[in-house]
């Protein structure tokens, strides 16, 4: 066992679980939401030139994809530090 | 000169290079063999997994098909970068951490079991058969192209040539060629694209002239913006708002989905997290590779753009009537002699027309949009030649990567590891290339005799994906009580319901393949986020009256599930 303590294992794993979810919700909001169910809602509203709603769905929810990846990356290297496991 | 001169010129210099890097790269790092990507840098690390994803599938097909079906195609734009976020988060740095081989490998240590191993390696098996069907279709059409034949003959030779390729071998395990073909193919991509972009809206990034204002050819602004535009002409045409698409709203989810989880499972993406040197890298890995991809992916709905107003545009003339036969551009004669265009005069008025409905007299297949796009813009001959280049290496790199895993799951999973333990390495080696070739027979096979578009092929391989091998490795992580019987039933059943329903309506009942009859009216190529459901279903009821999971392996999922104490990367 790497961590201290068996609380210190629970603990890092909820804050990995609740980093993990809250990063899948705004990728879920951006995909299955602006770009596919609210889609028309969005439609209704213009961007750069774009319909909002098509731009989700052909751009924008890729941005967020990447951008989503690297804040996890950051995140998750923190936490691995803060509970002392990270790789030497 | 030509464009044929020019197009074997480049092709050959570009295939000199591959050969060159794999040549030297394998002579130099012999001693570091077995720490394959151990010296290799993150970012590289991540332009590798770039290249060897996108396929013939990405490069050629799909432009055409958003290009075709305007919102319908952001399906494929979507699922096929979303899948990333899910590998990056849920499911790399847990497998970097397990540190075994293959998917397999996981599967059957997590559930303890050799008959959950032969239940993925089966999956994965059909999976990558799946998947490559789709690829020999595109470069059929590259090679029918540019030496002028019909796609068929195209099919032939470029079977061939993939055989070569993938005998020759090892390229996979070679990053740098990867690199290589990377940036090949990156570059034949944007190339035509920035001119494009550049020539009707003025903005060098496609990304945004793809929503500006049109220009005229003096430079100045139209008034016009190009999907306003867009819109219009498929309107008069008949055809749906290019910006609102066809397919109903749950379709679209249930596609999307199957894409993204189907991404998330797919056994030749996953193994690339297995050997890099620490978790960490495994993480920052798939985001440099969603970089790299999304830098192609965000690219391809503004070339889909562009390339339809200017394929209706020359097709119909600007009186929206039509234009001589004699008078039609180079491009559409070129096409017809692969057969991929075809035209029939149907109001024998002698002039070219297309749109929806009876009037039409066109007949273009989707798969060409890409390839065509820089003749129809009349750009420079060595941009066309530049992009059958780039279209081959994207065709040819992912198919030998297909074809190395098809040959090792058969001879180190299925045979070695289940059905003949005591096989010596000569028989291992002659059964890898037997399944190699029935791999590349396969494929040409359904080159020849496409169910549907390249990127509709390829579809189905992430349906398949999604509803089998995606619930099992993340209950394998997630769950401390998912047992064995739960995840090789969920395993079974959802293959087994994904398959059934595609090859009902794909090849027994085609004529009833439509929303009528679909279930929820879910198409078959969004039928797997529903397997999905069905799997994990089937897993949790199973479990809940089976026997518990043993002690080690409870350990083993607590010890996955934390970086510290990660070993040596192994290489495939």
């Amino acid at each position: 066992m790497s961590f201290e303590s068996n609380d210190k294992a629970e603990g890092y794993w909820r804050e990995n679980l609740r980093l993990v979810l809250g990063l899948l919700v705004i990728w879920a909001a951006v995909s299955f939401g602006c770009g596919v169910l609210l889609v028309d809602v969005l439609n209704e509203f213009h961007f750069m030139g774009f319909k909002l709603g098509f731009w989700f769905a052909q751009q924008g929810a890729m941005y967020v994809f990447v951008a989503l990846i690297f804040v996890y990356v950051v995140k998750a290297n923190a936490l691995d530090k803060k509970y002392n496991v990270h790789e030497d | 000169m030509d464009v044929q001169t020019l197009t074997y010129l480049i092709v050959g210099v570009t295939f000199a290079l591959y050969i060159g890097i794999a040549i030297w790269s394998r002579a130099g790092s012999t001693k570091e063999f077995y720490v394959a990507g151990g010296g290799v840098h993150p970012v590289m690390n991540g332009m590798a997994t770039a290249a060897d994803w996108m396929s013939a599938a990405s490069f050629i097909s799909l432009a055409g098909i958003v290009s075709f079906t305007g919102y319908d195609g952001s399906v494929y734009l979507m699922g096929w970068t979303g899948g990333y976020v899910l590998l990056a988060l849920c499911m790399a740095p847990y497998l970097r951490k397990f540190g075994k081989f293959t998917v397999p490998d996981f599967i059957g240590d997590r559930y303890y079991s050799q008959a959950a191993r032969t239940v993925a390696v089966i999956c994965a098996i059909f999976i990558c058969f799946t998947y490559i069907a789709g690829q020999m279709r595109g470069v059929g059409v590259v090679f029918s192209r540019f030496l002028e034949v019909d796609v068929e003959t195209g099919v032939y030779i470029g079977m061939a040539v993939v055989f070569f390729y993938a005998v020759l071998g090892g390229m996979k395990g070679i990053t740098y060629t990867q690199v290589a073909q990377y940036c090949v193919l990156i570059f034949a991509f944007m190339v035509p694209a920035i001119f494009i972009s550049v020539m009707m809206t003025g903005h060098v990034l496609p990304q945004i002239g793809f929503g500006a204002e049109l220009i005229d050819a003096a430079g100045n602004g139209t008034g016009v913006y190009l999907l306003d535009k867009l819109d219009g002409l498929s309107a008069e045409l008949g055809f749906s708002q290019y910006t609102e698409g066809s397919k109903s709203m749950i379709d679209v989810f249930f596609i999307t989905g199957a894409l993204m989880f189907g991404t998330a499972g797919l056994p030749h993406v996953i193994v690339r997290f297995f050997t890099v040197p620490r978790v960490k890298d495994a993480r920052i890995s798939a985001g440099w590779a969603l970089v790299f991809i999304a830098i192609m992916y965000t690219t391809i709905p503004a070339l889909a753009a562009f390339s339809r107003v200017n394929m209706i545009e020359t097709i119909n003339g600007p009186e929206s009537t039509g234009v001589a036969y004699e008078t039609a551009p180079e491009w559409i004669k070129n096409w017809e002699k692969t057969g991929l265009i075809t035209w029939d005069d149907k109001n024998d008025d002698g002039k070219i027309y297309y749109a929806k409905g009876p009037t039409n007299e066109m007949k273009i297949d989707r798969d060409i949009m890409v390839l065509a796009t820089p003749e129809i813009a009349n750009l420079p001959a060595w941009v066309i030649a530049l992009v059958a280049a780039g279209g081959l290496a994207a065709a040819l790199s992912t198919s030998a990567g297909l074809l190395l895993v098809i040959s090792t799951s058969v001879s180190h999973d299925l045979l070695k590891k289940n059905l003949m333990p005591d096989i010596s390495d000569k028989k291992e080696l002659m059964f890898a290339r037997i399944a190699a070739a029935l791999g590349i027979v396969m494929a040409g096979y359904f080159g020849i005799n496409p169910p549907g578009f390249v990127a509709a092929v390829v579809a189905i391989a992430f349906g398949l994906a999604a509803s089998s091998l995606f619930p099992a490795i993340i209950m394998g992580i997630f769950s401390k009580t998912m047992n064995k019987e739960g995840a090789i039933s969920g395993m079974v059943i959802g293959l087994l319901f994904t398959a059934s329903y595609i090859v009902f309506f794909k090849f027994m009942n085609p004529e009833i393949n439509n929303a009528d009859h679909w279930f929820m009216g879910i198409s078959p190529e969004g039928i797997g986020m529903l397997g999905m459901l069905v799997n994990f279903g089937v897993a949790f009821s199973v479990s809940k009256f089976t026997t518990a999971v043993p002690d080690d392996v409870v350990a083993m999922v607590e010890s996955i599930r934390f970086p510290k104490g990660s070993g040596e990367a192994h290489d495939h």
